[in-house]
């Protein structure tokens, strides 16, 4: 459980950390909160050439915050972002789905953004990312350039993002008005990865009608998704809905995999359950947003 | 008075230098030494076809390679068959290094030594071992129908039959007014230490001597075979167990591999060897523990009295038994529990598979055993509609029935006779504590918040502190510090507070004066080791009586010097004083001087002991049959093991949505007869329970079909955090032992062992489904609930049909 050999480089800049990149080519890795990346040295089971650390590049560890979203630099650690109240009122589940993130040790070495860059099916932040509608900004040697969610996960573990690049921020817009949130999640044990993870979103029309659902799972699936439940409930008075209903929807579009710790068929269980239960929470929130307009 | 320690709940003494870091653990020594690693094997089962070194030659700052064709002498032959028996008739075990055959994931077969870890693992990766794939046994079935065979010369895959039998049950059986039968499986877990095996050598090649420390429980014995396989005389050999950090029984295996690897490899390259375990190493190649199946019947009558009980087990050995089987023993005579069973016959078959040996961890046979007994009365219980805890009572051994011979031979060669015991107390404690009368009351609030609620006992009853013997030193220096020593060694118990109160109380020294060394072989060279809660009984009850013999020496010596009886003397605060005499003392550091008479003042206080000094020429200086030094060293070697007992109640919400499964409550009446101090036990009664509801609802061994080890790291084995673990409250009673001096019972494993019995008892209460299969997670669990096979209980039918549950 010790790496093979490798070259560290701890560059101060972000064109030295892209310089760095460029020269080393393929065999090159960003560091960032070291949190998968280095189990994944230790075990032998990756072997890069080079770390660029980019720890030490100045202007990646800020959150902010403006009426359209929250942007979060590339070196903000899980638990900032879990602590961040302005971040949380523009978008509650930045708050909700962090403090599902590990524990306090890992949250406050782990950076949300290399959650993203790793594209993990399991992360919490990938599933936020994608039910926000959220993108990321990559910085390359022929400068910046967004990537919207979708075009971003391709796989487990693997993104679209190619040769020398550093994302620098994540956005996630604002929560859309009238609406509320929720997510939840099971784990075996309090902080692990999630057995199955549900976060929603529910947007109600002025008369307290249910007008969207959308709803994103964690470690259901290859990649992160979203999917729209409002067929189940639209046009619903909002305390009449059938969120079970909505439930069932959701079970029937999962797709989830079977591993030692759940079955496929116990993780589409679970999609059903959770998705029922945050489906009612985040009404409420959302019927409360209305009242207060 | 103040140096009557013994029973209070003194603070470990130990803690402070763990907690804040200054631990001098395995890893922590060393730290120029060069760094092993292995090679190990990628297949279950496979022959293997050739090695090739070349590719890692090339890599700067390799020291050395070696594989089964460098060992020599002892080293080439099978590693130890440590505990013999004559129903273990098709022994095997592996060698240092895998030679021709590996038969699991993670047996080592090529040993890389290099100047650090990181190099050496370098090297290790571009060693290439070449196999041929043979076929694989995974499972206690699969072992048992024998379609393919871990060793060649073993086809049935049967290591052992061991066979016990208190009458003729089959007779019995068939007068029994009721009988039952049914199948049940428990599945792997294991020790996992935070601190993983290790070892390091240095061989002096001027002295001839080696040292080695190695992360274990039992350093005398691992001297003692370092000495026979690497040829050498014992006297040339010292191994010192540093702070270990938890063994739980893993490390009490031995000699491994590594533990003569890399002190032949110190002495050949004459340097310093280390190797420290990483995690998956541990998981792969240490050991694990509990796979079996029982297939019970049991006869009893409308009262819920057992007439006879029949039980086979098929116990999972793994691939070798260097431990012989001693597991599937304990299984075997503790299986009876509290309980009396007119006529019990036990047959285990402990077969061979391809996977991680099977050696003793905490518990070490008990919570298989008091699964299958307890399970048991559950069924009774169900069958005639009785409430579980009045099965039990009608069973249980009487408080006036003791010494209880149940007609059973131990795992270490003697009887199995309970020496003291109170049951029925033990159940009338746990059912108030646990508040078993208010189960109904418990289980209709929790439906009323959407949860299902059952509550699940289990009782058992420990054999702890078996022999053959431990030792004890016990010495006062002329500067007022005791120093005592036992060649048995720790593992993070508490042992130095737990001794050092012994010695405090039976000497009458202020604790603070007391020094306590374990396992260290250079201070004391005969021992057996840490394991079967024997510390407290064995090397406590050694360590007391070589502090009476101080203390009787030193009364002795006093009473010259005081012109006094011995009979008059007591020692208190260190102090040596005629009773009711005020100033008639010495201190006990000058009776130490004193004890030895001096030639050569080398500092103040020894010239009171040199030849002009002192008085009395009508005698030597030495008398005969005395010694010099105010020290004394005793054995205690016990008849045979003093039984502990104990009871436990869990209490478990279920979501009927998501089948998640929550001990609320967990409650633990527990005899260990007289206590040395309840804070230290209490403590081993809190881990024990952790790894009780680990091994309940956590923790196993995902082994696949290939043998591959599928959750080898602590991301996939889920060791529970604090978080999962219950609050458990905790009743003592005290049952003294009339075997030994202290009155002690041991204590270390008692917490593990009803974990699985009371969990699987609570979660079928509360599910109304048999549980067969344990450990259970959520995702069996709703498995179970839509299976047209699972069982319905007769407690749940009869609830369904009088409403109790909707
Ligand atoms: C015990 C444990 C439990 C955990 N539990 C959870 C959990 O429940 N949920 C969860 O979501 N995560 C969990 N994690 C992972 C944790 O959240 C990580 O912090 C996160 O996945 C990666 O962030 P990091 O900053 O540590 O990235 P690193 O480990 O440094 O990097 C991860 C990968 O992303 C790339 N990368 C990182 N940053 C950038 C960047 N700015 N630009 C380009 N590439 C980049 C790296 O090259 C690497 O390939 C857990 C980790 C551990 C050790």
């Amino acid at each position: 459980m010790k790496p093979a050999p490798f070259r560290y480089a701890d560059p101060g800049t972000l064109d030295e950390a892209l310089a760095v990149l460029s020269a080393e080519g393929a065999g090159a890795k960003v560091l960032a909160g070291g949190q998968s990346l280095l189990p994944l040295l230790s075990m032998r089971l990756a072997a890069p050439a080079t770390l660029v650390d980019i720890n030490g590049v100045p202007g990646l560890d800020a959150v902010e915050v403006t009426g359209d979203g929250v942007t979060v630099g590339a070196l903000v650690r899980h638990n900032a972002l879990l602590h961040d109240d302005a971040a949380a009122r523009v978008q509650p589940l930045l708050a909700r789905a962090t403090a599902n993130v590990a524990h306090p040790a890992i949250r406050n070495r782990g950076t949300t953004v290399g959650s993203i860059a790793h594209a993990d099916p399991s992360g919490e932040m990938t599933s936020v990312l994608a039910l926000t509608d959220g993108s990321v900004t990559v910085a390359t040697p022929s400068g910046p350039s967004t990537v919207e969610w979708r075009d971003l996960f391709v796989g487990p573990l693997e993104t679209s993002i190619s040769g020398p690049a550093v994302v620098t921020s994540a956005f996630f817009p604002a929560l859309p008005p009238r609406s509320g949130t929720a997510f939840a999640e099971i784990a075996r044990r309090k902080g692990d990865y999630a057995v199955c993870g549900a976060g929603v979103v529910v947007t109600l029309d002025e008369d307290q009608r249910v007008a969207a659902v959308r709803a994103s799972y964690v470690s259901v699936g290859l990649t992160p998704e979203v999917h729209d439940l409002t067929d189940a409930v639209i046009g619903s008075p909002v305390e009449k809905a059938d969120w079970t209903a909505a439930g069932e929807l959701a079970r029937t579009l999962v797709d989830p995999d079977g591993d030692i710790h759940a079955s496929a068929d116990y993780r589409r269980l679970l999609v059903g359950v959770l998705t029922g239960r945050t489906l009612a929470e985040a009404a409420a929130e959302a019927a409360a947003a209305v009242t207060r307009e | 008075m103040t140096t009557k320690l013994f029973g209070e709940p003194v603070r470990r003494r130990e803690d402070a230098r763990l907690i804040v870091g200054r631990g001098r653990y395995l890893d922590d020594i060393g730290h120029t030494a060069l760094a092993a690693a292995f090679v190990r094997s990628p297949h279950a089962h496979a022959r293997i076809t050739g090695i090739d070194v070349d590719g890692a030659l090339d890599v700067e700052g390799l020291v050395a390679i070696y594989t089964y064709e460098d060992l020599t002498g002892p080293m080439a032959e099978p590693l130890p068959v440590l505990i013999p028996h004559p129903q273990l008739t098709e022994p095997r075990t592996g060698y240092p290094l895998a030679r021709e055959v590996v038969r699991h994931v993670g047996e080592p077969v090529v040993m890389v030594v290099a100047t650090d870890r990181y190099v050496a693992e370098d090297a290790a990766e571009r060693i290439v071992v070449t196999y041929d794939e043979l076929p694989v046994v995974v499972g206690v079935d699969a072992a048992y129908e024998a379609r393919a065979a871990v060793h060649d010369d073993v086809p049935d895959n049967v290591a052992a039959r061991h066979h016990q039998e208190t009458g003729d049950v089959e007779p019995a059986l068939a007068a029994s007014p009721r009988t039952l039968s049914f199948t049940q499986y428990i599945e792997r877990s294991a020790s996992m230490p935070m601190e993983g095996r290790g070892v390091h050598a240095r061989w002096d090649a001027d002295d001839r001597s080696l040292r080695v420390y190695s992360s274990t429980q039992a350093s005398t014995s691992v001297r003692a075979a370092i000495a026979a396989k690497l040829d050498l005389s014992l006297d040339t050999v010292e191994v010192i167990a540093p702070d270990v950090g938890g063994g739980f029984g893993v490390k009490i295996v031995h000699p491994w591999p590594e533990e003569l690897l890399v002190p032949m490899a110190a002495i050949a390259l004459g340097q310093e060897v280390k190797w420290a375990e990483d995690r998956r190493e541990h998981f792969i190649s240490s050991a694990h523990e509990r796979q079996q199946r029982q297939d019970v019947t049991v006869g009893f009558d409308d009262e819920g009295r057992v007439t006879a009980l029949d039980v086979h087990v098929l116990h999972d050995n793994g691939a070798y038994t260097p431990y012989g089987i001693i597991v599937p023993i304990i299984t075997a005579t503790q299986l009876v529990g509290p309980y009396v069973i007119p006529v019990y016959r036990v047959r285990v078959d402990s077969v061979y598979t391809n996977t991680v040996i099977v050696t003793p961890y905490r518990g070490a046979g008990r919570p298989q055993a008091c699964y299958a007994m307890e399970r048991t009365m559950d069924r009774i219980a169900d069958e005639l509609g009785l409430d579980r805890a009045v099965v039990r009572e009608r069973n249980l051994i009487q408080p006036d029935q003791f010494p209880y011979d149940h007609h059973l031979t131990f795992q270490d060669g003697r009887p199995v006779i309970y020496d003291s015991g109170d049951y029925p107390g033990l159940l009338d404690k746990l059912r108030t504590l646990a508040d078993w009368s208010s189960a109904d009351v418990l289980r209709d609030e929790a439906a009323a918040r959407g949860k299902l609620l059952g509550i699940g006992m289990a009782m058992y009853v420990e054999g702890t502190g078996p022999g053959p013997y431990e030792g004890g030193h016990v010495q006062v220096l002329g500067s007022g510090k005791v120093l005592v020593s036992t060649g048995l060694t720790s593992q993070g118990q508490g042992h130095e507070t737990a001794f050092a109160q012994i010695v405090a109380s039976e000497l009458g020294v202020p604790i603070e004066d007391v020094e306590v060394t374990t396992g260290d072989t250079r201070r004391f060279a005969y021992a057996v080791g840490t394991f079967a809660s024997r510390a407290a009984v064995m090397s406590g009850n050694a360590i007391a009586l070589a502090a009476r013999g101080v203390r009787e020496k030193a009364l002795r010596i006093a009473a010259d010097v005081l012109e006094a009886d011995p009979g008059d003397l007591e020692i208190d605060e260190g102090l040596v004083q005629v009773r009711g005499t005020p100033g008639a003392s010495i201190p006990l550091r000058t009776v130490a001087v004193l004890s030895n008479p001096l030639r050569y003042a080398f500092d103040e206080a020894a010239k009171q002991a040199t030849q002009f000094t002192t008085h009395d020429d009508s005698k030597p200086p030495v008398a005969e049959g005395d010694a010099p030094g105010l020290e004394h060293r005793d054995y205690y070697s016990p008849i045979r093991s003093t039984f502990a007992s104990g009871a436990h109640a869990a209490v478990v919400e279920i979501d009927p949505e998501t089948w998640e499964i929550d001990v609320v409550r967990y409650a633990v009446v527990h005899d260990c007869g007289n206590v040395v101090n309840p804070m230290i036990v209490e403590g081993q009664v809190h881990g024990g329970v952790a790894q009780g509801v680990a091994g309940a609802l956590y923790e196993r061994m995902a082994y696949d079909a290939d043998g591959q080890l599928q959750n080898a790291s602590y991301m996939d084995f889920l060791m529970p955090y604090a978080s999962e673990v219950p609050d458990v409250d905790i009743d003592h009673q005290q049952t003294p032992s009339p075997l030994n001096p202290l009155g002690i019972k041991g204590a270390g494993e008692a917490g593990v062992i009803p974990g699985t019995a009371a969990i699987a008892s609570a979660i079928e209460d509360a599910v109304g489904r048999r549980i067969t299969s344990m450990p259970i997670s959520p995702t069996e669990l709703y498995d179970l609930m839509r299976s047209e096979d699972s069982e319905t209980t007769a407690t749940a039918a009869r609830r369904a049909g009088t409403g109790v549950m909707a």
